[in-house]
């Protein structure tokens, strides 16, 4: 298989939107070709991730009215489904079709309207993808999930319910404290300094999580070039390569075993450092999954970056600030940035990517920029895990 | 002539190859009981229902009833609802790790006042059946067990 690089990315502002979807993913689209400095005539193949937009705008089949929008021709398009990991599955099945050697050159992205069905319309087409059979009566939805997940994780460390809530408080202060210095994030110049007591006293969803510990319902898009690596060469001197991905499934929830522990991440993680042949201590930082609080916690452990229990207190402690062991979600994560849920996994690639060029905002930008870094991506109730490893440079052979 | 007898054809379409299907697990609730499925090859019990065993993945299965007892695994307090179950919030959905082993989803009959992190742990057993009247996108209507605490 061949090394495949990123060599364009463009993502439009979260938040409300008055564009179509097909307009929506249009403009990240031109963005990406443009900053790749490679021509629409180009593309040889569109791999979309968008969830619900049949709901959202009564359209399905978007990826192919997607490239039919940028009179791409007759290329294959192809729309993926995978909740909110949908533009992460969508960007892996592109970058290996560009490593099988079937395509030179190719688009892989998401996009959603979320924010426009409003809060019941978008809680109940989130809910769909929960278990239906078993879950779908029980009422659950992904704030009750989490929540679910957040007293086995008190229970399960012996954490008073008290001290585990505001921990994960930190959590959301610091997404939102990144994504307020975000232009493009939803929350940009607002929430810039919460407080503990801000989160935990905010409006609550599902016991023990607030409004602050969940991310928003967002609109938005964004979109990358992916290409093989000796083609990279002839567009950019600092490609970023695509070193290694993973993906797994899980299960209904009542199947799962331990909801602190979902073996879909952690095997979804573990195989894209074996093909990156790199491990979480070589890793500068990641743009994790945290649509809850608690959901940021539950990633870290299970990715590897810290013991079974001790995400929690080590993020209070700042261990994952800008200027801690490792740097979480400096674009504002899903908390502070949106979380438009099909283009969230190309929104995590773009700032990884950004963050690498040293082009991220003020604030968010680590220095020096990171060698490795990587994203986490999850659908549903760990239903569908994707991780994507990037580097600065190409693979150790 | 090449091909094959329609009757032929039937007879093969009209093995059976779901033990235990939902409508059955449901109708069990309704009347009370916790339906599953005992796997011949490692002993353990499935629920809900699947065609394979959850734990082993072999199709040697056949019907069992479950106690209805267990252990509150988790639960949450929902407070804002999805569209269709804004009218029962606030509710209880709970994880109950049953004795027999598999875990279900259901709803905790509870006040929801007085929920707190102490009920994770305690003895629960089936008391009844929720039915959700279901939507448009449900595929009509779904039924998931009712438990309560035993003080």
């Amino acid at each position: 298989m061949r090394d495949v690089a990123i060599i364009g990315v463009g993502h439009t502002r979260f938040g409300r939107a008055s564009k179509t979807s097909l307009e929506l993913f249009a403009e990240a689209t031109l963005r990406a070709v443009d900053d790749a400095g490679v021509s629409l005539k180009d593309i040889e193949a569109l791999f979309q991730g968008a969830a619900l937009t049949g709901f959202e705008e009564g359209q399905v089949m978007s990826a192919a009215f997607s490239a039919a929008e940028l009179n791409l021709g007759p290329i294959p398009a192809t729309r993926y489904e995978g909740a909110c990991a949908s533009a992460s599955v969508a960007i892996r099945d592109a970058a290996q079709w560009v490593a099988s050697g079937e395509f030179e050159l190719v688009l892989a992205g998401g996009v959603e309207k979320a924010l426009l069905m409003g809060t019941p319309l978008a809680t109940r087409t989130f809910a769909m993808a929960c278990h239906a059979p078993t879950e779908g009566p029980a009422g659950l939805t992904f704030p009750g999930v989490f929540a679910m997940a957040a007293r086995r994780y008190a229970q399960t460390y012996g954490l008073p319910l008290e001290t585990l809530r505001e921990q994960m408080a930190h959590v959301s202060i610091k997404n939102h404290r990144h994504g307020a210095l975000n232009p493009l994030a939803q929350f940009y110049k607002k929430m810039a300094d919460l407080k503990v007591e801000d989160v935990i006293n905010s409006r609550m969803v599902a016991d023990p999580l607030t409004l602050l510990d969940c991310c928003p319902f967002s609109d938005g898009a964004a979109a990358l070039v992916l290409c093989s690596a000796e083609l990279a060469r002839a567009y950019t001197d600092e490609p970023i390569y695509v070193l290694g991905t993973g993906q797994a499934s899980g299960t209904a929830l009542a199947r799962m075993g331990d909801l602190t522990k979902p073996l879909s991440r952690i095997t979804s993680a573990r195989m894209a450092f074996k093909r990156a042949r790199l491990t979480p201590g070589d890793i500068d930082m990641v743009e994790v999954h945290d649509c809850f609080s608690i959901a940021e916690l539950i990633a870290l452990e299970s990715m590897g970056f810290f013991a079974w229990g001790e995400a929690a207190e080590a993020t209070a402690a700042g261990e994952t600030e800008i200027d801690g062991k490792l740097p979480v979600n400096m674009s504002g994560g899903l908390i502070g940035k949106g979380h438009p849920i099909g283009a969230t996994g190309a929104s995590q690639v773009y700032w990884v990517v950004k963050q690498m060029r040293g082009d991220s905002p003020k604030g968010n930008q680590i220095d020096p920029v990171p060698e490795y870094g990587m994203t986490d991506t999850l659908g549903g109730d760990f239903g569908t895990l994707c991780h994507l490893i990037l580097g600065r440079a190409k693979r150790s052979s | 002539m090449s091909g094959r007898a329609q009757e032929e054809l039937e007879k093969e379409l009209a093995m059976e190859y779901q033990v235990l299907t939902y409508a059955d697990y449901e109708n069990g609730l309704k009347d009370g009981k916790l339906l599953g499925l005992h796997c011949s090859s490692c002993r353990k019990i499935t629920c809900n229902p699947m065609p394979v065993c959850q734990w082993c993945g072999s199709r040697m299965l056949e019907r069992t009833e479950l106690s209805g007892e267990g252990v509150l695994e988790t639960f949450t307090v929902i407070r804002v609802a999805s569209e269709g179950f804004e009218d029962d919030a606030p509710f209880i959905p709970c994880l109950v790790r049953t004795r027999e082993g598999p875990c279900v989803i259901g709803r905790l009959a509870y006040d929801t006042e007085q929920a707190t992190q102490d009920l994770i742990g305690k003895q629960v057993k089936l008391t009844g059946a929720y039915t959700y009247k279901g939507d448009r996108y449900s595929g009509g209507e779904r039924i998931c067990p009712i438990f309560s605490v035993l003080e």
